[in-house]
């Protein structure tokens, strides 16, 4: 058995190091580590609770707003507070746009460079993904940073500035929109979906989001006359097979995304192997065998504590191991479609299991859903109408603020005393994706994904199906641990 | 200080450490063209960044340690997110790949470096991650808060003789980024260009007061009470742009943006300490009912005496409006020709 240890593991948010033993080329077993360690459960301590609003954002450059909304949903519930229509709307429209940023800068500037790397040489779509994808100098890159840059003036009405708002409050949103600005914005997303219709789709979004099998998707991608950067994508990954990698877990969870009124738009849920049934979040425990973490059982988020212990025994990471009843769960883009069951990614799951493509396919899924949803949502500010109420006092309470990140499920678990945080817990979305192993000694849900992975030759230390794999999480390592 | 001429490009190693990453993010709002020709015409050739190279695990330590050994003249270090001391003074909650604390690597790396610049207060002077119990006793490269020290100790200064270039902000503006680089890469950078916090003066000369769409409000001190109100937020919701030092309200964010702007108070993150504000960031501290924080430059005696004048006068319209979300009095319409 030969170790393999991957670091820096770059072209993700954070700092990550996989270790991989390796036997017949084969990976045998995978552990996953989040080398950094800040501690922001423990600089909320005896804060005043709206403080958490300036402090969150700050665990995550890449899902600030995400940070943000779970902490005012957490704040609100403590304080028993609806925000109006208005701010809901401008919250959902905040958060939509950074998850649509953050899949559009996963797809193009973490993800698809790996194919533009020389191990590839042989292949005959190299060139072409080399003069498109590679990093830094690809045409694509030059392409899509000034068009998000345009997208994201979203955030310059919305929320004053990106990343790091306060605008998302527990009351609703602090920046109401006028009507010269809601003809502004509603320019910005026809902006955005020109671009990606015609560079990244090729088709319309409707029709990219009606896509209903994975024969129908592989039909579709054959029939794109234009050269468009998905079914360039579809193409490589079907000729690499790469739909054949990367399987993890089999078990699936969303703590449901974008409400508005009752419903979500995406509905919470847990998929397990097939069967879709209801989330009971009270059977969340945070284990700590192998992480660099004090304490003895497993604890529900709401009763935990995070405090390091650097020294710990048979630990190899900063990050805990959250289970749901005990079981590993995956997060994310391909998660919130299986629960909320779009039929495309559905059945590239049934088929092959979670993997690399389908992975993939969801994010750029969610983007055809969710742009024409941000239209409609757009249509039915009323300016004029509250956008915010005041936070009420908060002296004591106990409360949960559960969103979808781009990445997946982020909760915050709140405990206010005397007016002050005594306690905040945050289980993030790759906290989930990339924990160690737990008590049982069983393997999170990457770790799970990488074994039996071939290792290639030549590869420099980094075997690239591994980068693939890792990659097609789009981790976020600073939300990980924090 | 020794200017590189213009036709040989910087080289620029960016790393990470105790961070959100939130600066390089910042970075790709943007608006150019496309960065990445902007930086490369600025006169900036981009080793390695963790979150945009190529290069990764035993290829991305080759190019770190080849700066190190000298192998590659390493220009311009760039380093974002604080560095991370703890624990008990080791560095190992960040280590590398090798196993050594990466606040050991930062400082070799700052000891060959023609310019090293903190990227984000983070970086510059601990930042966020050094707030409340300093769980991770995190510093910036030549700070600590508003200390000089940090990692690298007061009388640090690189291999041109200037100390650490701090970005100061959480995050950055891109431009300040872009502007700072490329004003290195063209030798405009010199002492004199800095402040006492060693920020580029360019944007630090300012105000975030400056340009603020509220100053009609600010003039008359009419308050707004709650997110989302139109009115001045300095007396009761904790903004701080007139004493922070930035040019938000004039450059502007994501387009048309800024914290202000968005509704929200100004939390003075250019400056060392923001972090821990000592009262709850969204509250103004008092005492005696005038704000403890005053705008800079502005004696407390003419305070208090203009803002009790001006209040008395304020406007019908500019009172209703302050406590609104939406003007509910508009602008007077004159009938006669305005002289």
């Amino acid at each position: 058995m030969k170790r393999l240890v991957v670091g820096p593991f770059n072209r993700v948010e954070g700092d990550l190091e996989v270790a991989l033993d390796v036997a017949d080329g084969k990976v045998q077993s995978a552990y996953v580590n989040s080398p950094m360690y800040r501690g922001f459960e423990q600089i909320l301590k005896d804060k005043h609770p709206l403080d958490a609003l300036v402090y969150v954002p700050r665990i995550c450059g890449i899902c600030s707003v995400a940070q943000s909304a779970a902490s005012s949903r957490a704040l609100a519930n403590a304080m028993n507070l609806q925000p109006p229509e208005n701010g809901r709307l401008a919250a959902n429209l905040t958060l939509a746009a950074e998850n649509i940023a953050d899949h559009l800068s996963h797809f193009y500037l973490f993800f698809m460079p790996d194919f533009a790397r020389d191990f590839y040489k042989g292949r005959a779509w190299f060139r072409d993904a080399q003069t498109r994808f590679k990093s830094v100098t690809g045409s694509a890159t030059a392409e899509v940073l000034p068009a998000r840059a345009k997208f994201m003036h979203l955030m310059g009405y919305l929320a004053g500035k990106w990343p790091h708002t306060l605008s998302l409050q527990p009351g609703g949103s602090s920046r109401p929109i006028e009507l010269t600005e809601q003809v502004r914005l509603s320019i910005l997303l026809t902006e955005l979906r020109l671009f990606l219709e015609r560079t990244l789709f090729g088709d319309n979004l409707e029709a990219f989001a009606s896509l209903d099998s994975e024969s129908a998707l592989l039909a579709w991608a054959e029939s794109r006359k234009t050269s468009a950067d998905l079914p360039r994508f579809l193409a490589i990954a079907y000729d690499l097979e790469l739909q054949k990698l990367g399987q993890a877990s089999g078990r699936v969870m969303s703590y449901g995304a974008y409400h508005d009124g009752e419903n979500d738009l995406f509905p919470p849920g847990l998929w397990e192997n097939g069967v879709r049934g209801a989330l009971d979040i009270s059977v969340i425990r945070e284990d700590v065998s192998h992480s660099w973490m004090k304490g003895e059982t497993a604890l529900a988020p709401a009763v935990g504590f995070t405090l390091p212990q650097p020294d710990k025994t048979g630990a190899y990471s900063w990050c805990k191991a959250p289970r749901l009843d005990g079981r590993v769960i995956e997060t994310g883009a391909l998660a919130r479609q299986v629960v909320a069951g779009h039929a495309l990614i559905d059945d590239l799951v049934v088929r092959h299991g979670g993997n690399v493509v389908a992975r993939v396919v969801a994010r750029l899924l969610e983007i055809a859903r969710v742009l024409p949803v941000m239209e409609e949502w757009l249509r039915r500010i009323r300016p004029g109408e509250p956008f915010c109420f005041a936070a009420t006092a908060l002296e004591d309470g106990n409360s949960v603020g559960l969103v979808e990140a781009a990445r997946g499920s982020l909760g915050h678990w709140l405990e206010v005393r005397q007016g002050k945080i005594r306690n905040y817990q945050i289980i993030a979305p790759t906290t989930w994706n990339f924990s160690p192993r737990d008590a049982t000694g069983k393997p999170g849900a990457l770790e799970q994904a990488l074994v039996g992975i071939q290792i290639e030759e030549n590869n420099q230390g980094a075997p690239v199906s591994v980068q693939h794999v890792v990659r097609s999480f789009d981790p976020c390592m600073v939300c990980t641990v924090h | 200080m020794n200017n590189v001429s213009r036709q040989e490009p910087l080289n620029l190693l960016w790393l990470q450490s105790g961070g959100c990453g939130g600066c390089t993010l910042s970075l790709l709002n943007a608006e150019c063209t496309n960065l990445f020709d902007t930086l490369k015409g600025s006169g900036i050739r981009l080793l390695w960044h963790p979150s945009l190279s190529e290069e990764s695990a035993q290829e991305a330590r080759r190019i770190i340690e080849d700066c190190v050994n000298g192998v590659t003249r390493l220009d311009i270090l760039c380093l974002e997110g604080a560095v991370l001391r703890g624990p008990h003074g080791s560095g190992g909650f960040h280590l590398t790949t090798g196993g050594d604390p990466v606040m050991a690597l930062v400082e070799k790396l700052a000891g060959v470096a023609r310019h090293t610049v903190a990227v984000g207060s983070c970086a510059a002077f601990g930042g966020v991650t050094s707030a409340g119990l300093q769980p991770a006793d995190a510093c910036g490269l030549q700070f600590d808060s508003d200390v000089p020290g940090g990692l690298l100790g007061r009388d640090y200064r690189d291999s041109s003789g200037l100390p650490v270039i701090n970005i100061a902000g959480c995050p950055t503006h891109p431009n300040w980024v872009i502007e700072t680089l490329a004003a290195l890469a063209s030798g405009m950078v010199n002492l004199q260009n800095l402040d006492a916090f060693q920020r580029p003066r360019m944007y630090a000369d300012h105000l975030v007061h400056h340009g603020c769409t509220r100053n009609e409000f600010y003039e008359f001190k009419a308050s707004a009470h709650k997110p989302s109100d139109l009115g001045c937020m300095m007396e009761n919701m904790g903004c701080k742009g007139t004493q922070a030092h930035a040019d938000c309200n004039t450059r502007l964010w994501n387009g048309e943006g800024s914290c202000v702007r968005g509704g929200y108070a100004c939390i003075s993150c250019t400056e060392p300490g923001f972090e821990e504000p000592g009262h709850p960031f969204a509250e103004t501290p008092k005492v005696g009912g005038i704000p403890i924080g005053l705008p800079i430059d502005m004696p407390k005696a003419w305070f208090v005496v203009l803002a009790s004048l001006s209040k008395s006068a304020t406007p019908r319209r500019v009172k209703e409006n302050a406590v609104a979300d939406h003007q509910v009095v508009v602008p007077a319409v004159k009938r006669t020709r305005q002289k």
